[in-house]
């Protein structure tokens, strides 16, 4: 008997005023999988996510977690219930030095429950998840204003936000995006390390030999439907996938 | 003997500006002398000034009180333009409470502070989920909506008011209750702002969407931070209620949305000390131009616009920033 | 007594387009929501009276001069205030409202109060329409109003303007990457605001003096009109304009004429719970609100 998916996706639809950003969108997820999540520009990865995560609610489709649906649940519910999420144009609390962005997420109901209420000191908290995605304990870089941090902290530092939670089933978009390649190499082992944990995660990625690598099966999206699905190699064979990418002539 | 030229908080600021390593009564002074100095200055003034400014003192801090409010509510992303309807709502509750039920100011002044700040909060929760421009649309126009209303159903006195108050028991009892409820707001607030708590509300105005994603219910976070702003500013209604002896449709006028804005921007954002720095150069000088009746209100206007173009960040981060830069001379060691 | 009431709320409601028109068309554009939009109201019905009554010039030549000056001073006010704040929203709402603030209590000191601050109407003759006795300037409101509103869904579709207006609507850094001057459409959009706010400041006020309070609530409405309509679409600000129009008039009518102030909180109120997008919103609209 096969255990029952942690997220099931049926049938999801949206459309934004006429324009069709995801159709009929079903699929499922084991616990402790990462499932790549891969398609052209526009063909509604985001949108996906965004549908998952509540911050846009579908037009037609049902999204269960853990065998409850949580289809049009707002945000901040799906978030308590262990799903966290990264955004793909990352925006820092500007005002607040980086480890006081961790206070934020560490504030939420979602840890108070984790830790049964006790948070102990958040500030040394926050020190210790940075330092688990690479910021350099007791450098000056943790102290620095958010609006001061170069790109690769700054993923770094949204990284860190979503590990904060503690959840579940964690949504990464584009992480890698805008990384040099020492930058995504010295990322990939935090992603391994979370996965070992028994992490469910979810990448949205363009940078597909680095995915290829890590994830263990892979969705291709296009125009907002599923053309493709399987493990990288199968993914990588297929015509419909290829057609995508490279134009209707290859 | 050689000297060199050295910033006083040199070796005080340990990684970023807010944490401090101290490690002698100088270097505790250093941080001690700007936060004394309003404590002082306010004591100190309310024995040195003439009856009448100290009447002006009185509506200083009443204005900082709502220049405080509507930083606060600044700080979680709201931005007010009806600063009135905290200080109306105040106003007409304790006015009310004393007229109608006999209440003395020792009452009717606490409750007016905590039912007007729930009421002021039932009025705005409905808004709440308007961002930006959109809240501020709603906060100007409630305001008014109330005097048109006062003055449709007639009640609570209609155009006339209330008048025949009970006043506080002497003058001193008012200067002092006022100068310490702003003193308490002034430092209770810059503590809880820099509370994990305050930094959830900051978060909101940076980036709402990041914080509802930490699993934060970002409207039960406003409306606190709106009862809290609302509190304040019918504290300020309820006690000039008692101090004019009069409530009417006054209260709700645009003076007591534009000024604390005025106060605000022109003290600086963020700070609260910039609020009440603000409130302390507008209403004296608005005192001494009341010659000019009506020009008043122009001047606010054109400080405003003045200092949101040429000095965006206000007058208080500029003497913050250089008080931090000031120098002394040190020996150098041989 | 119905009829009546039907007439009056259909030139009531066109009021409120022709108000909101302006305002709407300066935040669709460039995303200033003018808050001295009430002032430069009056101050185009105060220009044209003094071209009027002091100068003496002729009544069309003096709307005329009103109308390109208010839409001059429109253009300064984006030049040399909002151009050094842009894209800060807390500082563009404070001083578009300390412009308006300082400019309507300016005008209240100099004393533009009283009835001799009235502007002649176009033709003083009144007509029959069914049973309803309506005076010409009236009928003017509307033919203006519809003139307008006809005249901005021209421009914005078919002009090249227009389009450039449409393109920072849009999307302001794209519009700026192909060669589109924003700062330049956004100083347009500002001044064409004024503009339309002196129009219908010199069709509407002919009705009544000119009263410097209604600077107050000219904004208060057409804020109401563009939150209600959704900000930034035309459409929405008519159908806006004449469900709040109309709500106006009946509440005159049936109630008493203190609830009219209430009936834009109302309807703010109300399409806040069903759409809150506004009437017209789209999904942009809706991100940006909530």
């Amino acid at each position: 008997m096969s255990p029952s998916p942690l997220l099931r996706i049926f049938g999801l639809s949206k459309n934004f005023g006429g324009v069709q950003a995801i159709n009929d969108l079903s699929m499922e997820l084991v616990e402790g999988e990462l499932l790549g999540l891969i398609g052209p520009n526009g063909s509604g990865k985001t949108t996906a996510v965004n549908l998952i995560t509540g911050f846009v609610k579908p037009t037609e489709g049902e999204i269960t977690f853990r065998d409850r649906d949580i289809t049009g649940w707002a945000p901040y519910k799906i978030v308590r219930l262990g799903i966290a999420r990264t955004f793909q144009m990352v925006k820092p609390f500007y005002q607040l030095p980086a480890y006081k962005n961790m206070i934020i997420p560490l504030y939420s109901p979602r840890v108070k429950q984790m830790t049964g209420g006790k948070y102990g000191d958040r500030d040394a908290k926050a020190l210790d998840l940075l330092e688990e995605v690479g910021f350099e304990r007791d450098a000056f870089v943790a102290y620095k204003a958010a609006s001061a941090l170069p790109q690769g902290y700054l993923k770094r530092l949204e990284l860190a936000k979503a590990i904060a939670l503690n959840p579940d089933l964690m949504i990464l978009d584009e992480l890698f995006s805008g990384l040099s390649l020492a930058e995504v190499a010295s990322i990939v082992p935090i992603i391994e390390k979370l996965r070992q944990e028994g992490k469910t995660i979810i990448m949205i990625e363009h940078r597909l030999k680095e995915l290829f690598r890590i994830a263990d099966r892979i969705v291709v999206l296009n125009f907002g439907e599923k053309i493709a699905e399987g493990t990288s190699d199968e993914v990588m064979e297929s015509d419909a996938v290829k057609k995508a990418y490279l134009g209707a002539e290859a | 003997m050689k000297r060199r030229r050295e910033r006083i908080d040199r070796g005080i600021k340990a990684r970023s500006g807010d944490l401090f390593a101290l490690c002698s009564w100088r270097e505790m002074l250093y941080l001690s002398t700007p936060r004394l100095l309003p404590i002082i200055g306010l004591l100190v003034l309310s024995f040195a000034l003439s009856v009448y400014w100290q009447r002006v003192l009185l509506s200083v801090s009443v204005f900082a009180l709502l220049a405080i409010s509507w930083d606060i509510l600044a700080q979680t992303g709201m931005i007010s333009l009806g600063q009135a309807l905290f200080f109306g709502t105040g106003a007409y509750l304790a006015g009310i409470m004393n007229h109608y039920w006999g209440w003395p100011p020792v009452v009717t002044i606490p409750l007016a502070t905590f039912f007007g700040g729930l009421l002021c909060t039932g009025f705005l929760v409905p808004v709440l989920r308007l961002r930006g421009i959109y809240f501020s649309m709603v906060t100007l126009i409630i305001p008014l909506m109330l005097v048109r209303i006062i003055e449709a159903t007639r009640i609570f006195g209609g155009t006339e008011g209330i008048s025949g108050l009970a006043p506080l028991p002497s003058r001193w009892m008012e200067l002092y209750l006022v100068i310490a409820a702003l003193l308490a707001t002034l430092f209770g607030f810059r503590r809880l702002m820099s509370s994990d708590f305050g930094l959830v509300l900051k978060g909101i105005n940076d980036n709402d969407r990041s914080v509802m994603n930490a699993g934060i219910n970002i409207y039960w976070f406003k409306t606190q931070s709106l009862f809290i702003a609302s509190s304040v500013g019918a504290f300020a209604g309820a006690f000039m209620t008692h101090i004019y002896l009069f409530v009417g449709m006054p209260v709700f006028a645009l003076d007591y949305s534009i000024l604390p804005i005025a106060a605000a921007v022109v003290g600086g954002i963020g700070t609260f000390a910039g609020s009440v720095l603000g409130a302390f150069i507008l209403v004296p000088l608005s005192e001494i131009l009341r010659g000019l009746g009506g020009l008043r209100i122009v001047f606010y206007g054109v400080f405003l616009v003045l200092f949101t173009v040429a000095i965006p960040e206000g007058i208080f981060h500029y003497i913050q920033r250089k008080y931090h830069q000031v120098e002394r001379w040190v020996e150098v060691e041989k | 007594m119905l009829a009546n009431t039907l007439v009056y709320g259909f030139v009531n409601s066109v009021i409120l387009v022709l108000v909101a028109l302006g305002f709407n068309l300066t935040f669709g554009i460039s995303g200033v929501a003018n808050f001295a939009y009430g002032a430069v109201y009056i101050l185009g019905a105060l220009l044209c009276w003094t071209f009027f009554n002091s100068v003496g010039l002729p009544y069309v030549l003096a709307i005329m001069l009103a109308v390109i000056i208010t839409a001059i001073a429109g253009a300064l006010m984006y030049r040399f205030v909002l151009l050094r704040i842009r894209g800060m929203v807390l500082s563009e709402v404070i001083a578009t409202f300390g412009i308006g603030l300082a400019l309507l209590e300016l005008f209240k000191y100099l004393g533009f109060i009283g009835f001799e601050y009235s502007l002649p109407v176009f033709i003083d003759t009144s007509i029959d329409i069914g049973q309803v006795v309506i005076d010409m300037q009236r009928i003017f409101i509307v033919i203006i109003g519809i003139v307008m509103a006809g005249f901005l869904w021209f421009f914005t579709h078919h002009t090249r303007t227009g389009l450039r207006f449409r393109g920072i609507a849009q999307d302001e850094r794209t519009a700026l990457s192909l060669g589109i001057n924003t700062d330049r459409v956004a100083m347009l959009s500002v001044s064409f605001g004024a503009a339309y706010a002196a129009i219908a400041a010199i069709v509407i006020l002919p009705l009544g003096t000119i009263n410097v309070e209604q600077g107050y609530s000219v904004l208060i409405n057409a804020l109401a009109v563009c939150i209600v309509g959704g900000l930034g679409s035309t459409g929405g600000v008519v159908l806006a304009s004449f469900l709040i129009g109309y709500g106006q008039t009946f509440t005159v009518t049936y109630l008493e004429s203190h609830w009219v102030m209430l009936v834009p909180l109302i309807a703010i109120l109300a399409i806040l719970v069903v759409k809150p997008s506004g009437l017209y919103g789209e999904q942009k609209e809706l991100e940006e609100r909530i």
